[in-house]
């Protein structure tokens, strides 16, 4: 029950986005959302929404996995459009009634909120689908480097979130064995009222923090007995490197965002 | 005690999505109340799931568990009820100790049971009694213990529910040989006088064959062999086949008989053969 959650969830595959460098899907991402945030008109909507289609057949993601990224957010993306959708006085008024009058225009806007949430949501997830947790902070790291100039300890934050990232699922599932064990002699955390299930989760906490601190504490020992001590002169296993597939994609996300850059400026849409 | 059954029982993990596995496929199997059971199959080869679904922490993706002639997952009330009937031991209990003291934690499914102070009591003593677990470490906190002391603190708490049957995954996982042997006798010892069922998951070929009178052999899910020791260790190709083996001391005697002499079939252990081999001489001179 606990495994559902898709956070950082990966799919592997082979494909042409799958092989891209990390630097490379993070810095589309970035482009991909400043696109969003520019596009005015439905022409504009339709370029992002046309080349995040071709990413999602060219990587082979099954559509039922990103509605399910769309599920935590659905109350959200409902909201924004209800706002929209009465804030909005503008135009010709479609219905009124009380106090509440909904336009075309009104329409309009709620629509592309709501289309702006899911490309937003499902482009990100996109990133997480098609690159490994370790892999997305070792881009994030090699493209935060120049920071380190300045002293912005960019090795360790990536070392803290790769380590993050890689025990999220291993303390979901101690936490899914705990809970079964407890659930084999009795103990109930489906039933009852709701401070009687949440008495039931601290025996939970328990354990959950014990083994956290002991793998900690083991994990500190293994990095130790391999002499880390931080990034200065570490080299990697895998080196990333930028291939022409990466720079003709770079270079095809940024035409993409000069045209609707461009669409904008000049023509307002 | 109960009898267990379960018909058809599948299970599948993360159904619908890419990483559908289906851990377990149309087990059929009857087990009779007061026997002992052995489980043994290769990693991953759906043990674990299939034991989980006797106690109702698993639900079927399709097929029933029956206990006693009731399906467990009728209700959720009956689901907690075969909880209490079932007890289950995991792998690794020892990492799901929580209580401050060693005997709250054995106390935690008395007490789920809504039992008095006084039955608490009693039944925390007898568990720890079966498990030969020393009335002066109550008091400590489980995370001072040894590993061998924690596995008995855990054994002990499901005990503590006095369960009609009792089920154990890999109970002697991560034991020095001694602590397995002392562990397998106290198990026994509950048994005997409690009449309850134990079945017991493992990888060890000895011990499943010195304690228990039939093993069940998984095979990528599916039961491929079901009998008694015997029965099952005389195909010893076949179990080689799915990554298994016979026990040492078995194949040494099957040896023996292609020879021609006159080697018991239940010869499981090094000492077991010993014997055998002594009383092949004539008279039974001793070795
Ligand atoms: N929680 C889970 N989610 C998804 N798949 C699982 C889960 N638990 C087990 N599996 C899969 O189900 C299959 C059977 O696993 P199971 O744990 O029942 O095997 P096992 O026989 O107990 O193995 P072992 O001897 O290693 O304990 C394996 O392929 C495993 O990967
Ligand atoms: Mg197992």
């Amino acid at each position: 029950m606990l495994k559902d959650v898709t956070l950082g969830q990966y799919f592997p595959g082979s494909s042409f986005i799958h092989r891209l460098d990390p630097r490379s899907k993070l810095l589309f991402t970035v482009i991909y959302i400043a696109a969003l945030f520019i596009a005015k008109s439905w022409i504009s909507y339709c370029i992002i929404l046309a080349v995040f289609l071709a990413m999602v057949i060219v990587a082979k993601i099954p559509a039922s996995a990103l509605v399910s990224g769309l599920k935590p957010i659905a109350f959200l993306i409902v909201l924004t459009a209800i706002l929209n959708l009465l804030y909005q006085r503008e135009g010709r008024v479609l219905a009124s009634f009380w106090i509440i009058t909904i336009t075309d225009q009104g329409l309009i806007r709620a629509g592309y909120m709501i289309l702006r949430i899911m490309l937003l949501i499902m482009g990100t997830l996109m990133l997480t689908y098609t690159t490994t947790p370790l892999a997305i902070t070792d881009g994030m790291e090699k493209l935060l480097s120049p920071l380190k100039r300045i002293r912005f300890p960019v090795h360790e934050l990536s070392m803290m979130m790769s380590i993050a990232l890689r025990f999220i699922p291993t303390l979901i599932e101690e936490t899914d064995k705990i809970m079964n064990a407890q659930k084999a002699r009795g103990a109930d955390f489906e039933t009852g009222r709701l401070t009687q299930r949440a008495k039931a989760l601290l025996p939970l906490l328990i354990p959950l923090f014990v083994s956290a601190f002991r793998r900690a504490d083991e994990l500190a020992t293994a990095m130790e007995s391999r002499c880390y001590n931080g990034g200065d002169g570490r080299t990697r296993m895998s080196v990333l490197k930028m291939s022409g597939a990466d720079l003709g994609f770079l270079a095809f996300s940024a035409f993409m965002l000069a045209t609707i850059i461009f669409l904008a400026v000049r023509f307002g849409i | 005690m109960p009898t267990i059954e379960t018909r058809l029982l599948t299970h599948v993990y993360s159904p619908a999505t890419v990483f559908k596995n289906t851990a377990i496929e149309n087990i059929n199997i009857k087990i009779a109340s007061g026997s002992s059971v052995g489980i043994i199959g290769h990693t991953g080869s759906g043990k674990t799931t299939f034991v989980q679904h006797l106690n109702g922490l698993l639900c079927p993706s399709s097929g029933q568990v029956f206990l006693d002639g009731e399906d467990i997952n009728a209700s959720k009330a009956s689901r907690r009820d075969a909880r209490f009937k079932v007890g289950l031991v995991f792998q690794y209990p020892e990492y799901q100790l929580f209580e401050e003291t060693v005997y709250r934690d054995i106390a935690f499914g008395p007490h789920n049971m809504k039992l008095s102070k006084a039955e608490i009591d009693e039944r925390v003593h007898e568990a720890a009694r079966f498990v030969g677990l020393s009335e002066s470490l109550f008091d400590l906190s489980p995370l001072e213990l040894s590993g061998g002391q924690k596995r008995r603190v855990a054994i002990a708490g499901v005990i503590a529910m006095r369960p009609g049957a009792l089920v154990l995954d890999e109970p002697t996982a991560g034991l020095d040989p001694k602590g397995c042997e002392e562990l397998m006798r106290n198990i026994e010892a509950y048994r005997h006088e409690t009449g309850a069922t134990v079945i017991f998951v493992s990888h060890s070929m000895e011990l499943v064959a010195r304690y228990t009178s039939r093993l069940i052999v998984f095979d990528s899910g599916r039961v491929v062999m079901d009998g008694t020791p015997e029965e099952v260790f005389s195909r010893s190709e076949a179990l080689r086949a799915i990554g298994l083996d016979v026990p040492a001391a078995t194949a040494i005697a099957g040896k023996l008989r292609e020879l021609g002499l006159d080697v018991p079939e239940n010869c499981y252990t090094l000492s077991g053969l010993k014997h055998a081999i002594c009383a092949l001489r004539k008279g039974g001179a001793p070795c």
